[in-house]
């Protein structure tokens, strides 16, 4: 595997730069057919309401994958990734127009482990909410 | 209607595997908005040290729950599908996967317990290789909205 990220180069308490990752319904819909998960409340607003939401709502696993995708960025490499286990704590409200909503991700080195592995804490935000919690990657550097 | 405590520790393993294909993974990529050509060309991936291309770290989803929704379809444990929401997720690799992995899950319900008004139940998968080869283990908890209530 060839991260491009050096161990020795990198300190706990760094922090990775926020990055913007655009949903739209179209992201959502797109999501439901690749992953197979058709649940209604990602993509149909009129039964969202029935079941008690505000509006469609993104894919746990949708904001997941961009949490994921901040951190193969950053270390080059996707097979670099280790470990990777959120706690999804708020919902992503996707609305039906041409904005839809924004996950903001960034990042911070928390640890530095053995075999030049690091902890990488992420922080994804949409709007004023945590939309994750919890959220951690082990990732092996160079 | 609280979820049937007695699904705890009961396991499922898949009937059939999946095989992992480049077109699968190309367009999990696409899906997630994720250009990076390691998902997509084989000659980038081979340069980062890889023999082929690289399924995205959430990509598991996409088979490792195939052999528990045998469990969550189950009138017997009660659940009310329109009301779960995910919980918690994570992966742990032992390695990449790649295009041609024929992988089979095996899948344990490890805990059903409620939180305020939800009820939560977290499943373990073990992926491996139809050749017993570990590939990765998830860990998934679903939340049934106001299923404690």
């Amino acid at each position: 595997m060839a991260a491009t990220v050096k161990y020795d180069e990198v300190e706990v308490g760094q922090e990775l730069p926020a990055t913007d990752y655009p949903v739209r319904r179209l992201n959502l819909v797109m999501y439901a057919g690749a992953s197979g998960d058709f649940n209604q409340i990602h993509w149909n607003e009129r039964f969202a309401k029935t079941v008690g939401l505000p509006d469609v709502i993104a894919h746990g696993m949708f904001t997941m994958a961009q949490g994921g995708r901040f951190v193969t960025d950053w270390v080059g490499d996707p097979g670099a990734v280790l470990d990777y286990g959120v706690r999804f704590s708020s919902m992503v409200i996707v609305p039906d127009d041409d904005q839809g909503a924004t996950i903001t991700v960034s990042g911070v080195i928390e640890e530095k482990l053995e075999d030049k592995r690091v902890v990488v804490g992420l922080i994804a935000k949409s709007g004023d909410a945590h939309v994750l919690s919890k959220a951690r990657a082990v990732v092996q550097l160079s | 209607m609280a979820l049937n405590r007695d699904f705890v520790g009961r396991t499922y393993k898949s009937t059939t595997s999946y095989e992992v294909s480049r077109v699968k993974i190309k367009e999990f990529a696409a899906a997630i908005g994720d250009n990076n050509p390691i998902y997509r060309d084989r000659a980038a991936a081979q340069a980062a040290g890889h023999p082929d291309v690289v399924a995205p770290p959430t990509f598991p989803i996409v088979f490792s729950l195939q052999s528990g929704g045998e469990a969550l379809a189950d009138p017997e444990l009660g659940l009310n599908y329109a009301m779960v929401v995910h919980g918690e997720q994570r992966f742990e690799y032992v390695r990449p996967i790649y295009p041609g992995d024929e992988l089979v899950t095996s899948s344990t319900i490890t805990e059903i317990r409620s939180a305020g008004r939800n009820e939560l139940m977290t499943i373990r998968s073990d992926v491996t290789t139809v050749a017993g080869e570990p590939v990765c283990t998830t860990y998934n908890t679903i939340v049934e909205r106001g299923g404690a209530g």
